[in-house]
């Protein structure tokens, strides 16, 4: 009996969560393909780069992880702007923030889907990128899971500067302003993992840059939540 | 359930919309909200749904659950909460799903056949003309059970024959125990308490 009672509030409890994440999906595949956008922006960056270099091999090698950082931290900005815009404009915002679901873990679950759409693709496409930059092989393991670790902060960071900016016709560059500097901590513990500098090692940045990740995902959600919250009355 | 409204006051932007507001709905009562343009109706069904903050006063809702005011409330507003890209029908169970109740609502495509657009379920959203938008965001009061229904000009866009079959769903609505709030300036078939905004005090009458 109580254990049937509680199966049945753990079901009701997760029962929202399932069906926002799979609306987010939906509604991110349909629109345009938001993941192969990211990766074409990720392509276009790590192209042109070369050609702005010069046929310097190994300097772009030294350089390579710094490049697909920097290429993740812009591929991963955008279709921010419009991750709680398009909710609040069309009236949705308000009817989520009359559900049982605590409007952090709305923000949460609506991270984890950006995440999923827009994130995950870069990871997957770093190796292939790395090695357009002569990436050392020895290095591509090191960039992947630096990006899988890193690339989870920088959508929660941006979600903040989204819901900062949700009520703003023209926030994108706004939002870019205001995220850029917070990404920093992120960017140079995830090159410094990446690069697997000899001195350094990966181990300790990569820790750092769990363990930045880990406050964004803790910490993003209720900032967001607040700032929503502000701009919405 | 009762829901009491004592010497409520909004501003926003530092102009006092309305103050001195006090009103109260019984399960089974409606309560029509009128006046003119920009008398601030839309602000009371927003504060009502906690999207709005309260300057002052007070909300109490008697018996008193773990559930806040807002939890227990379907809110129809100006804005269609649909997702274009999505089907009625995905849309439907989306919202069912979220605004989760004690009792189960209809089905999704049993809630579109109440409003007369079941042929339409499979469509994208963005499909659909204004009337149809607004039904299927009426459809929603149905796919999931909560007793406080607050309609924000409700009628808006829907032809005669739609604006009947909503009343008839909002009278059965009160008869089932559950109240409505509705705001409009066009006359509803709806007997009820009326409030009326914009005058110098505003009384319920």
């Amino acid at each position: 009996m109580n254990a049937k009672l509680e199966t049945d509030a753990h079901r009701t409890s997760l029962r929202p969560v399932t069906a926002l994440f799979r609306r987010e999906l939906a509604i991110g595949r349909r629109i345009g393909g938001g993941a192969s956008f990211g990766i074409l922006f990720f392509l276009s960056l790590v192209v042109l780069i070369p050609f702005a270099i010069g046929p310097d091999l190994a300097l772009l090698s030294r350089i390579a992880p710094a490049i697909l950082w920097i290429a993740a931290l812009l591929a991963s900005l955008l279709g921010l702007d419009r991750l709680f815009q398009a909710d609040q404009e069309d009236g949705s915002l308000d009817l989520l923030r009359t559900s049982r679901m605590p409007l952090e873990l709305i923000i949460l679950v609506k991270c984890a889907a950006h995440w999923l759409l827009s994130g995950l693709p870069l990871v997957v496409a770093a190796p292939v990128f790395g090695l357009m930059l002569a990436l050392p092989g020895s290095q591509i393991a090191p960039l992947v899971f630096s990006l899988l670790v890193g690339t989870p902060a920088l959508t929660f960071i941006g979600a903040i500067g989204a819901a900062l900016t949700v009520s703003l016709r023209r926030g994108g560059l706004l939002l870019s302003i205001l995220i850029l500097p917070l990404c920093i901590p992120v960017l140079i513990f995830g090159v410094a993992a990446a690069a697997n500098d000899p001195m350094v090692g990966f181990k300790t940045p990569f820790l750092i840059l769990c363990g930045l990740s880990l406050i964004a995902f803790v910490g993003a959600p209720i900032a967001a939540a607040a700032a929503l919250r502000q701009s919405l009355d | 359930m009762r829901l009491e409204a004592h010497n409520l006051r909004v501003e926003r932007g530092g102009r006092t919309v309305f103050q001195d507001l006090s009103f109260t709905l019984d399960s089974g009562e409606s309560l029509i909200v009128m006046g003119h343009n920009g008398a601030g109706k839309s602000t009371l069904l927003r504060t009502l749904a906690g999207l709005v903050p309260l300057t002052q006063g007070q909300l109490n809702v008697t018996p008193s659950t773990e559930m806040t005011l807002a939890e227990q409330l379907h809110y129809v507003g100006h804005a269609d909460a649909l997702k274009p890209t999505l089907t009625p029908v995905e849309n439907l169970s989306f919202w069912a799903a979220m605004l989760q109740s004690d009792r189960p609502g209809l089905a999704p495509r049993a809630a579109l056949d109440a409003l007369d657009i079941a042929h339409l379920g499979d469509l994208p959203s963005s499909y659909l003309s204004a009337g149809q938008r607004r039904r299927l965001s009426l459809a929603r009061l149905l796919v999931a059970t909560r007793p406080v229904w607050l309609l924000d000009e409700p009628t808006t866009a829907l032809d005669r024959g739609s604006q009947e079959v909503l009343f008839n769903l909002m009278r059965q609505h009160v008869e089932a125990g559950g109240s409505i709030i509705a705001a409009t300036h066009a006359p509803l078939d709806l007997s009820g308490k009326s409030l009326t905004l914009g005058t110098a005090e505003s009384a319920i009458a």
